[in-house]
């Protein structure tokens, strides 16, 4: 592997195609074709090494065809992840083994076998992201530093082959003065070096960079999105909470406490002239959803089912689109549930003279079991049901926890019955225990009390400022790479002669209409584009 | 202020149709060919003013609508769309500025009518913003996102002058045959849109009863046709009195709510597309793109190809920056993730990765000419598909049309 000496002087890394100071190309020899100025022909370590282990895997992840191979079939990935939604997209209480082949047939069975409904989480998915990021850094490292190289290193004076190779020459016979040709280069906003009579004018320059600098946010965008997965650094939970009611903040190690003051939900008015054709077929649209709430601090620590003492931090509200904050946490406003049981309340009633005790009131979700009525009249709560049904063996049970149809299981006393009476006791049905005789008194339904509820989530991402960073050099990179462009002119006096060599890394239409300006300034003869359109 | 709105989108939608004309006979006049570039250049001038009026006119559309709305109109599919042709137009304005040809001219303009056209379709009623779309990222991400996807629009009909041009119509070979399916897709788009303005004229109106799915539940609904049914919900009811029964059921795994009528709809669209296409090619007698053809002859295919990379390179950080950037930030906002994977953003990633993939091809692998062509061609349909498909058949959070 030695390196390339150039007639020039100057030496080149083994594999170089053209001598970066000179331009002298090492292949070719004296002709008029093209010279391929792609990475200015410099030895990319990719092209020039393929002996050991390392060199074929840096080889593979550094070729753009094998980067685009990647992008194409995240593309593909993506888009199959898209035909039906993913498991966090159905409903919450659907079960995705059969809801899948319920809703959506026999492909949406297949979907579901082949785990579809999780893809973007899939481990190969996720390893697919991560190659693309390997190829991302690879490739530019693999030609970004030669290329880097070869720029700074070269030379005003280019060997004759080299100009010869450009896609744009041009010979202008006699002589033109050579101040002439600089000052119209300059008044092109070009910068121009001059060696010898020869001029190397060149502008936009760090547009080469812009590929490099893109390809920095995104690494730095998917380095981010990956730290995610560090303990502390991200917290995404749901807390519902009750109008009324106080609840720590989950996943703040019940340093927080927030309390729901109220949920508030507008519908847009039907009589509203501004919408009315629409909201006629529409019927009602939400205007607002908004959770009143309180934060709140712990001053102590907490002991198991009560709240520790709290201070109070701050009133404000979680509405979609306005999340409230504090420190680096986001409550936002996701989901509700109106008109939830709450409170029930119940008198005891003799059945036969209508004397009542009471009223009781029974907190749905977090019942007390004694209630004292005075008058030596006394109520157990021997047993709840919060979502009350009949199993198969007939005896009462509860589906789950939320109190969606409660029913109880009251002991009472009175002075007259002190052995005590006990009723079961659900919405439209009393049953009462004693088989043979009738209870003398029963438990009346006396009135409910409902409250919405917010479902909050709370939501800590301290990625978040690493992310806006990539996706910021992302953007600077790429306007960057594609809004300007690279163009060289070489100019060479020699004989009596004046060459015009010209280059640009892109947009030849624009570059064209240039060089035909400067041209016309200084009498310098017009190139003729090699690449012609093929159509005759 | 609603109906003047209404009234400068329809005088837009006339002036480009004259633009587009003006464009045409620069071109194909044969007085053009014996006056030579002088007769072109000064018609072309002529046309482009009034694109430029026509844009003025349409932005006195957008904001009117704003005013009588009270928002950004970008909120639905008929707003989006418009908007979406908008930009189309306004993408044309600043390329033209560039390269001055007038075949671009004609294609652009053509193609922004059909988007303005399609777009009328929809509802047109001036609509409230439900609570997740109450933010100013609405008018900043859409915005950005619909002039991005507008830029990148004009690749394309860069993309398919430029197959026009240099597809050899001699014989006829797999390359003619994707370009006659391009250029059926397009007139799927008029025939649905003929067929939409028939039916509405003659009021046709069919219900049905059948049970579709809604929140994991199969709901009792009722699904309204406002075009002939050729595809009836499966196991529907007919509910309208003396209405006719469809020609087939859909079949019975398509339970999706509105979905049957929704495929009945694609059905006339293919049809009457088929029905366009044949009748065009009875009358010209050869393939649509060959009888273009002839009309181009004096393009230069190497300053199209140039034209549709220009498109694509403008274009693409504008698409990113209002797509998926702004997107992210909004999304964060509203939804508490800057991203979720839902149909919109990966469909929004798709087209991002297609045009990343585009650039590196072209600018690493040297993918000049007609393969960047066919690629830009095929950028158009996952924009169109991101447009129309994800929120009619998708859905997803982004459906509020």
């Amino acid at each position: 592997m030695k390196a390339i000496k150039c007639e020039c002087g100057h030496e080149n890394p083994y594999g170089t195609e053209f001598c970066a100071a000179c331009g002298k190309p090492f292949k070719g020899g004296d002709s008029d074709q093209l010279i391929n100025m792609r990475y200015e022909g410099s030895a990319i370590r990719s092209k020039t090494y393929n002996k050991t282990i390392i060199d074929k895997i840096w080889n593979f992840f550094s070729s753009v065809k094998v980067g685009v191979t990647i992008i194409f079939i995240i593309l593909v990935a993506a888009a199959i992840g898209s035909i039906f939604p993913q498991q966090e997209y159905i409903p919450s209480n659907a079960d995705p083994a059969t809801y899948y082949e319920d809703r959506y047939g026999i492909f949406g069975k297949i979907y579901y076998l082949l785990g579809f409904e999780n893809l973007y989480g899939s481990w190969w998915f996720i390893t697919l992201l991560a190659a693309l990021g390997l190829s991302i850094i690879v490739a530019s490292i693999d030609r970004g530093v030669p290329l880097y190289k070869s720029l700074k290193n070269q030379r005003v004076t280019r060997h004759e082959n080299f100009l010869k190779g450009q896609r744009l020459v041009s010979i202008t016979p006699g002589s033109i003065p050579f101040e002439h040709i600089k000052g119209a280069l300059i008044k092109n906003r070009y910068k121009v070096r001059e060696e010898n009579g020869n001029i190397l004018a060149e502008k936009g320059r760090f547009s080469r960079w812009g590929a490099y600098v893109n390809h920095t946010g995104l690494i730095i965008f998917l380095v981010g999105a990956m730290l995610r997965f560090f303990p502390g650094m991200y917290i995404d939970k749901v807390v519902w909470i009750k109008e009324g009611e106080t609840a720590a903040i989950p996943g703040t190690n019940n340093e927080y406490y927030l309390k729901n003051n109220n949920f508030i939900l507008q519908t847009y008015s039907k009589n509203d002239k501004q919408y009315k054709a629409a909201l006629q077929k529409a019927g009602e649209v939400p205007k607002n959803y908004e959770s009143k709430i309180t934060l709140y601090r712990a001053k102590s620590k907490p002991v198991i089912g009560e709240l520790p003492k709290l201070e109070k931090i701050k009133d404000g509200q979680a509405k979609v689109n306005h999340p409230f904050k504090f420190s680096h946490y986001g409550i936002y406003q996701s989901y509700y549930r109106q008109g939830e049981l709450d409170k029930m309340k119940f008198n005891l009633v003799n059945k036969k003279t209508g004397k009542a005790y009471g009223p009781m009131t029974v907190d749905l979700n977090n019942p007390k079991t004694e209630y004292d009525l005075g008058h030596g009249v006394e109520v157990k709560l021997s047993r709840y049901y919060p979502n009350f049904y009949f199993d198969e063996k007939g005896l009462p049970a509860s589906r789950n926890k939320s109190p969606e149809n409660p029913a109880f299981v009251f002991d009472f006393k009175t002075p007259e019955t002190p052995d005590g009476e006990r009723s079961l006791v659900a919405i439209q049905q009393t049953i009462e225990a004693n088989k043979q005789q009738a209870n003398k008194y029963k438990m009346k339904f006396a009135g409910v009390e409902m409250k919405d509820v917010s479902g909050l989530t709370v939501k800590k991402d301290l990625t978040l400022p690493i992310i806006i960073v990539g996706a910021a050099i992302f953007m600077l990179g790429v306007v960057q790479g594609l809004y300007w462009n690279h163009r060289r002119i070489w100019i060479r006096q020699k004989d009596n002669e004046t060459w015009l060599a010209a280059h640009t890394n892109k947009n030849w239409f624009g570059f064209k209409k240039e060089i035909q300006k400067i041209s016309d300034e200084t009498g310098l003869i017009m190139p003729v584009d090699k690449v012609e359109p093929k159509r005759s | 202020m609603a109906g003047i709105s209404s009234t400068l989108l329809y005088c837009a939608f006339i002036i480009y149709l004259i633009a587009t004309f003006v464009f045409a006979m620069s071109i194909s006049d044969k007085k053009g060919r014996e006056k030579g570039a002088a007769y072109i250049k000064r018609w072309g001038r002529i046309g482009y003013t009034i694109a430029i009026i026509g844009f003025i006119c349409q932005l006195g559309y957008f904001i009117t609508r704003w005013i009588a709305s009270g928002h950004a109109p970008v909120s639905n599919l008929f707003e989006f769309t418009t908007f979406f042709g908008m930009m189309m137009v306004f993408a044309f304005i600043i390329i033209y500025a560039i390269y001055k040809t007038n075949v671009l001219g004609v294609f652009a303009m053509a193609i922004a009518l059909l988007v303005i056209a399609y777009a009328s379709m929809f509802p047109r009623d001036i609509s409230p913003l439900i609570p997740a779309l109450q933010s100013d990222w609405l008018k900043i991400h859409v915005t950005t996102a619909a002039l991005g996807e507008g830029i990148l629009s004009i690749s394309f009909v860069a993309g398919l002058i430029y197959l026009i041009l240099t597809v050899d119509q001699k014989v006829s070979t797999a390359k003619t045959k994707w370009l006659e399916f391009i250029m059926y897709c397009l007139l799927c788009i008029v025939g649905f849109i003929i067929v939409t303005i028939i039916s509405q004229s003659i009021g046709t109106k069919e219900e049905f009863s059948w049970k579709a799915w809604k929140d994991g539940q199969r709901v009792e609904q009722t699904i309204t046709y406002e075009l002939p049914v050729l595809i009836g919900p499966p196991d529907g009811k007919l509910l309208t009195k003396g209405g006719y029964e469809p020609f087939v059921h859909a079949p019975s795994w398509m339970k999706g709510e509105e979905a049957p009528k929704k495929l009945n709809t694609f059905i006339w669209s293919l049809l009457s597309g088929a029905v366009l296409y044949g009748l065009l090619r009875l009358i010209l007698r050869k393939r649509i793109a060959a009888a273009i053809q002839p009309k181009l002859a004096n393009m230069n295919d190497d300053l199209v190809d140039e034209i549709s990379y220009r498109a694509v390179a403008i274009g693409f950080p504008v698409f990113t920056l209002g797509a998926l950037i702004f997107a992210m930030i909004w999304a964060q906002k509203a939804w508490t993730r800057f991203w979720g994977w839902d149909p919109k953003e990966v469909w929004a990633l798709i087209t991002f990765l297609f045009y990343a993939a585009y650039i590196h091809l072209r600018l690493n692998k040297g993918w000049h000419g007609e393969k960047s062509a066919w690629l830009s061609v095929i950028g158009f349909l996952i924009i169109a598909f991101n447009l129309i498909a994800v929120n009619l058949v998708l859905a997803g959070l982004h459906s509020y049309a």
